[in-house]
């Protein structure tokens, strides 16, 4: 293998790490209620916006990540308290639109609250690359693979092993039949955005050493990780995961071996594949008994 | 005998269509009454009214003499009105044993809750063999059997069965009408909705026969079974 490959691979699985992230808290919300949530990417914005203004600000960074991560749920939940779930009894599209709505104001209280800076983090192990056979790579690109992947275990134990966690799957599966066992739809509902922000908070934090972050960067963020949550098959939790790869790949190698002006463009160009070719995605085969 | 179920006056509406107009129905503890009807009579609307997850226009609906008409659905099965719906309804990707234990979601207590899967699973003993399969690769009868399985797991104080015999062959149909026999004699309150009126009312104490989101005859299961209006439109006769 070529170094440069290698180093497109390094640099496609951190960030496909953090589009997958973003992929599995559109899954979720998306499970549990059939919405889109386009204010997704403004969850990573926040968790990386906020680590890093604290920490600049002086507070020890630990704190200042979980201070960080409770905000940006926070903002998961009063978003589905106040504009989603006044909305409930509109349809789908109204509700995805209210959803882009919110994107916009998180954006331009995000200016106001901070600035149109770019911000950074310090890097969690330091700044020195490791060499691997011609290729380098950060210790935070580590971080970042290792946290998405504690994170994803997590996840799986949660919707696997916990009742709470079943009764969400449950309500994705039938809405319905989750009511009848006694599942507080609006709970599950509730969860699904303060678990989704987290997500992408997780992923704020862990990128921002890298990428650096600003008002704006939830919104290519975003459109990444919606583009493989579509690409796995919308609602599909592994589909997220492997979409998520898979963009970050396809991106490093296009912006390597093309241009890097391509870089944002790979993730229009699936989004478009996908729903000319290939509408459930890669795992989606998804029935009609979903209401 | 004390009144479990009261519906008074109920009416439920999809946008404009009135699907329920005025519905009085009372069911005792212990008893098993059968609501029968053709095809879009609203029997289906009235077990959503009193689960909860159908609005109500007017009217109410009581359990044990508290007005639960604005009650959540979760609140509902908490009190112990739990549901075996049209369809079946299970969760298809989940297994068996999910599906049964999230029967029980209201419920504490592990040993109880792992006591009455054991009881079901002696019911049903298909369900005990393929506890680890997806709800969705069972066959028909094994998916009614899942359903009313997991209803039981709430331990209803009263169960509502919507056509628990729709689209099954008659050999089946004839298990789970001895299934709901059994779970009469050991004391559970049953509400069974039934197109198949023939065999419901021969097994409930007390029927009601719905016209178009209306009750028109109410009497004992017998009664019913020989009266000549409804041997005419409904059994067929
Ligand atoms: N989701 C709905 N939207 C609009 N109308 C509905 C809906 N569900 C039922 N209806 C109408 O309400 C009326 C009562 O329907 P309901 O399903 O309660 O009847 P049912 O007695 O359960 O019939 P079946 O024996 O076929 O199950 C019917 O006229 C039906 O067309
Ligand atoms: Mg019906």
């Amino acid at each position: 293998m070529s170094a440069a490959l290698l180093q497109y691979l390094f640099s496609g699985l951190t960030s496909g790490a953090i589009y997958a992230l973003a992929g599995l808290g559109f899954a979720i919300i998306y499970n549990a209620s059939h919405v889109i949530n386009f204010a997704q990417g403004e969850f990573i914005m926040i968790g990386g916006m906020a680590s890093a203004t604290m920490v600049a600000a002086g507070v020890p960074m630990p704190l200042a990540i979980v201070l960080a991560l409770l905000i940006a749920m926070a903002v998961g939940v009063i978003l589905e308290k106040f504009a989603i779930e006044p909305a409930r009894n509109a349809d789908v599209v109204t509700i995805i639109i209210i959803t882009i709505g919110a994107s916009i104001f998180l954006r331009g209280a995000a200016q106001i609250i901070w600035d149109k800076e770019f911000h950074s983090l310090p890097a969690f192990s330091g700044e020195n690359p490791i060499a691997v056979l011609g290729a380098t790579l950060m210790p935070q690109s580590l971080w970042v693979v290792g946290v998405a992947g504690v994170v994803i275990v997590a996840l799986w134990w949660f919707f696997n092993r916990t009742m709470f966690g079943k009764a969400m799957l449950a309500t994705s599966h039938n809405r319905l039949a989750a009511q009848l066992v006694g599942v507080g739809v609006k709970k599950v509902l509730l969860a699904s955005f303060a678990l989704s922000a987290l997500l992408g908070a997780v992923g704020g934090v862990v990128v921002t050493p890298i990428t650096f972050t600003n008002y704006e960067a939830g919104i290519m963020l975003g459109l990444k990780g919606f583009s493989a949550a579509v690409l796995g098959g919308l609602g599909n939790g592994t589909g997220a995961i492997v979409g998520g790869l898979i963009v970050g790949i396809v991106e490093a190698l296009a912006s390597g071996y093309l241009s890097s002006a391509y870089k944002d463009a790979i993730a229009f160009i699936i989004i478009l594949f996908v729903l000319f070719f290939m509408p459930n995605g890669l795992f989606g085969k998804r029935g009609t008994d979903r209401v | 005998m004390a009144t479990l179920l009261e519906i008074s006056g109920l009416t439920s509406h999809y946008g404009r269509i009135q699907a329920v107009k005025g519905i009085d129905v009372t069911v005792q503890e212990g008893e098993l009454v059968a609501l029968v009807g053709a095809n879009g009579a609203g029997k289906t609307t009235l077990l959503r009214c009193i689960s909860g997850v159908q609005p109500v226009t007017s009217g109410s609906v009581k359990f044990a003499g508290e007005d639960i008409t604005r009650m959540s659905p979760e609140g509902r099965v908490a009190l112990g009105i739990s549901q075996s719906p049209e369809g079946r309804q299970v969760f298809g990707p989940m297994s068996v044993e999910d599906n049964l234990r999230l029967g029980a979601y209201r419920r504490s207590g592990a040993a109880a809750i792992k006591a009455d899967m054991d009881r079901i699973y002696e019911m049903f003993p298909i369900l005990h063999k393929k506890r680890d399969l997806p709800a969705g690769t069972l066959s028909g009868g094994q998916q009614q059997m899942l359903a009313i399985g997991r209803a039981l797991m709430a331990r209803p104080r009263v169960l509502l069965l919507d056509e628990p015999s729709m689209g099954l062959a008659p050999l089946l149909v004839a298990e789970i009408f001895r299934t709901i026999v059994t779970l009469k004699e050991a004391g559970t309150t049953i509400f069974l909705v039934e197109q198949n009126a023939n065999a419901a009312l021969a097994i409930a104490d007390r029927g009601y026969v719905l016209e178009t989101g209306s009750v028109v005859l109410t009497d004992q299961g017998q009664a019913l079974l020989a009266n000549e209006k409804v041997k005419e439109a409904y059994l067929g006769l």
